[in-house]
């Protein structure tokens, strides 16, 4: 569990223990940076819309190894769930843009839809909970 | 997060190092469009071969200096990529509105 408070500048903390964290348990490199690059972009959107750019707020990430069985084989996953407590949001409105447009803003979304299995979001009382899940290929498993 | 300007032969080129996030990319942004609306030179160049790591709203930053340099019919380019920062413009697939080179040499002789 990791535990931050809404200041961008701690993005590169949680960046680093994401990257070394996903490195150890046996993804490939390139979905090493784009697990941390999902979170990165996860925890920008929080400090930015849940929390309106306030810097003291509370967020807490929770990391967690798990399997199911596939196929007649086990295979492993990463969830990550990162848990805020801004206000209630319609997981509805989370749309990226169009990537046809060439325009600044609303690409984080894409960045973490492309880089997990999973995405998956929640209200449990008064807690936003974002839930980030990436399978390991069978067979990449050091765990 | 580092970011400088130089001007050489009627071009002005940035060098960005260090990792480009939500933190600093306003820094980012803010520093390249006011260097090329006062410089107005006709070509801008953007080394990137320092950044480890850029997020979206770096590549939002690179977009907006497309576009002023645009505005003031200056070419904008990019050169050095790392593997990191090619992938985030891959990925939101504007890569191709970018003019790309493997360094800035080839920029200047382009």
């Amino acid at each position: 569990m990791l535990a931050l408070y809404s200041n961008p500048k701690w993005l590169s903390v949680a960046r680093a223990a994401v990257e070394r964290l996903a490195e150890v348990l046996g993804f490939p490199v390139e979905q090493c940076r784009s697990i941390t690059r999902a979170v990165d972009e996860a925890l920008t959107n929080i400090v930015r819309h849940s929390y309106s750019n306030r810097l003291d707020q509370p967020i807490a990430m929770y990391f967690r190894r798990a399997q199911r069985r596939h196929n007649g084989q086990v295979q492993q996953r990463l969830e990550i769930l990162l848990c805020e407590r801004g206000p209630a949001v319609d997981p509805s409105k989370f749309q990226g843009r169009p990537l046809d447009e060439i325009r600044p803003g609303g690409l984080g979304l894409h960045f973490i839809q492309q880089a997990m299995d999973t995405v998956e979001f929640t209200r449990k009382g008064s807690t936003n909970r974002l839930c980030l899940v990436k399978y390991l290929a069978h067979g990449s498993s050091v765990l | 997060m580092q970011i400088s300007a130089r001007r050489h032969d009627k071009t002005t080129i940035f060098d960005l190092s260090g990792d480009i996030d939500s933190a600093n990319s306003p820094v980012v942004r803010d520093s390249v469009l006011r260097e090329i609306r006062e410089s107005r030179t006709p070509r801008v160049v953007v080394n990137l071969s320092q950044v480890r790591y850029m997020d979206s709203s770096g590549v939002a930053s690179l977009v907006e200096g497309l576009k002023a340099s645009r505005d003031l019919g200056s070419r904008f380019i990019l050169v050095g990529l790392t593997t990191s920062t090619r992938e985030v413009l891959q990925l939101s697939r504007l890569i191709k509105v970018f003019e790309v080179y493997d360094s800035e040499d080839q920029a200047m002789a382009s």
